[in-house]
């Protein structure tokens, strides 16, 4: 069951394994547009990992669904519905006043019941579009099949949009998303800043669910972004490693995904989830070093 | 369309053992996670149950891909889980990072035990996948309907049962630490129990809709009264007539799959609260919670 005629497995001499991967269009456009959104998500997800939003990211991207299954019913290409939907939402969320500390339960009730209605949109599309199963599996799960060429030009605007807004409010999100009431005491726009960085997710959401799948986002998202975190505390730092593992982690899964009958989204959360792990048992074991030696110091 | 309701909703339905079976299954799901969804908005443990729903996914797609009962791996992986996260976090909560890295990989296993189901197995079939995610009412048989009622009707007596020192312990936890409240237990105790529900309601509405059973109903009673005995009550009633509703409006309109309908009706239902606090803040002030 290989995706091509004339694709084996692979072998160990990967020079010819790439040469082979890349003699196919579509897997050159799958590894354009993987590394356009593995970059626009490691980003975005370094910010939105700080930020502790990871509801409301898997919210926006669990919103991308009705999105692209709508688009498909209406005859578009998936890509504008996840746009269309995932800014969409981030606006909704931006939108909601924040109440107090004591109503969290109520804003995580609204949340899960906006996400639970959206998936249900969605199923009721398919259930609309008749015959469209397996391409269920390919929104919720992922796929790196029949992305065109003016596809990967969307994403690449869209992302250097992304990337470019991110730069200039940098600076004040990072001031925001650490110290809040600070902030906002030296006159930075604090509510304006959040609603712009909301938006900014929904658009990498967005990109990232097209090669993940609606529901596999976290992949790219949150676990480079928590790894590198685990690892380092320096800003600069930690940021470059995130892209740098989530580009390495879209890339190897497009190539698993290739020899393989498995899905792309497998591959990905896989590979992402183990990086996360090995991120996790190496500030462990250095903890446990650094709390031995201090005790010997101590004593 | 009164003519099509009518005809449809007095005559017809009962007639179906499908129909009776749906009925009879949906009640009790919906009783169990109305109760336990109260205290799991309470608690702010939304996102927990919305990571176990994922979680069922794909024990579901193991046990099938292993050719074992279906309910065998929900049950067994969901609570699993819950435990495993409660473990990792403190006084039995997990950190929204953690619980969405573990969720994430967890359901990317899903999609790997539903490609080996779907390729390596001759009875698969293409659907299993779509019916464990957005669930299949309507094809219960009545052992299933006996036995999901059975669990349902456990998970609601041990929440009636720990209901009281739950509260306390969700209120004010270093309190009812203090007077001799297992705080820590009631929290792996609840987890267990949330995913029990989970595994249950996946049954009904499917893996990634049961926060429309879970979340809604309960957030839709804690927006109407403050008085925690009744809002918990309340939210079962409000989950079992969603289910009720959407069951009919299924029924009467083929062209709505049965969980949009309950899930379209719960949410129409929280809209309609959410959008009236101008007629609550002319009731009598019930802000504060009471124990009494």
């Amino acid at each position: 069951m290989w995706l091509a005629d004339g694709a084996t497995g692979p072998t160990w001499n990967v020079i010819a394994d790439i040469q082979q991967l890349w003699s196919f269009p579509f897997m050159v456009n799958a590894f354009r547009a993987g590394t356009i959104i593995a970059v626009a998500s490691a980003v975005m997800g370094w910010f939105m990992v700080l930020r502790r939003q990871t509801f409301a990211g898997h919210t926006l991207a669990l919103v991308g669904f009705p999105g692209a299954a709508g688009a498909t019913l209406i005859g578009v290409s998936a890509t504008y519905g996840y746009f269309a939907f995932c800014v969409g939402a981030a606006l909704v969320i931006a939108a909601i006043p924040r109440a107090g500390e004591g109503s969290y339960g109520h804003e995580s009730a609204v949340t899960g019941t906006v996400q639970a209605f959206a998936l249900a949109c969605g199923f009721l599309f398919i259930a609309l579009y008749k015959g469209f199963l397996n391409g269920v599996n390919a929104l919720l799960f992922g796929t790196f099949l029949g992305i065109t060429d003016t596809e990967v030009v969307v994403l690449l605007v869209v992302t250097v949009v992304v990337l470019v807004v991110l730069a200039v409010i940098g600076r004040p999100l990072l001031f925001v998303s650490i110290d809040p009431v600070v902030a906002e005491a030296r006159g930075i726009p604090v509510r304006l800043v959040s609603t712009a960085f909301l938006i900014l997710l929904g658009a990498a959401v967005a990109e990232a669910s097209q090669i993940t799948g609606t529901l596999l986002v976290f992949a790219l998202l949150v676990m480079p972004a928590a790894a590198a975190q685990t690892l380092t505390a320096r800003p600069v730092v930690s940021l470059a490693l995130t892209v740098v593992i989530a580009v390495l982690v879209t890339w190897a899964g497009l190539s698993a995904a290739y020899y393989s009958v498995y899905p792309i989204g497998f591959f990905v959360s896989t590979l992402a989830f183990a990086v996360y792990l090995v991120a996790q048992l190496a500030r462990g074991a250095d903890r446990l070093r650094s709390g031995r030696a201090r005790r010997v110091t101590a004593s | 369309m009164s003519a099509i309701l009518h005809t449809g909703l007095i005559d017809g339905p009962f007639s179906h053992p499908f129909f009776v079976n749906a009925l009879i299954t949906g009640t009790a799901i919906a009783l169990a996670c109305g109760l336990v969804g109260y205290f799991l908005v309470l608690r702010a443990q939304v996102f927990t149950s919305d990571a176990l729903s994922h979680v069922a996914f794909t024990g579901a797609l193991a046990a099938l891909a292993f050719g074992i009962d279906l309910r065998i791996g929900l049950f067994t992986l969901t609570i699993a889980i819950a435990l495993l996260m409660g473990a990792v976090g403190r006084r039995g909560q997990a950190d929204d990072v953690v619980i969405g890295s573990i969720f994430a990989w967890v359901l990317g296993l899903g999609v790997f035990f539903l490609t080996l189901y779907t390729t390596s197995r001759s009875t698969g079939n293409g659907a299993a996948g779509v019916n464990v995610l957005f669930g299949s009412i309507f094809g219960i048989s009545t052992a299933d309907a006996q036995l999901a009622t059975i669990i349902a009707a456990a998970v609601c007596l041990l929440l009636v049962l720990i209901a009281r020192p739950l509260l306390f312990a969700t209120l004010d936890a270093a309190v009812a630490a203090a007077r001799g409240v297992p705080v820590r237990f009631l929290g792996f105790a609840f987890l267990v129990l949330v995913a029990a529900a989970s595994a249950e309601a996946t049954q009904a509405v499917g893996a990634l809709l049961l926060l429309g059973l879970l979340a809604t109903p309960a957030g839709t009673a804690q927006r109407l009264t403050a008085r925690p005995y009744l809002a918990l009550s309340l939210s079962a009633v409000i989950a079992v007539i969603d289910v009720w509703i959407g069951l009919g409006l299924s029924y009467a309109v083929p062209v709505l799959p049965p969980s949009f309908a309950i899930l379209a009706v719960s949410t129409a239902g929280f809209a309609i609260v959410l959008a009236i606090p101008a007629v609550r803040s002319r009731l009598p002030d019930r802000s504060r919670l009471t124990v009494s």
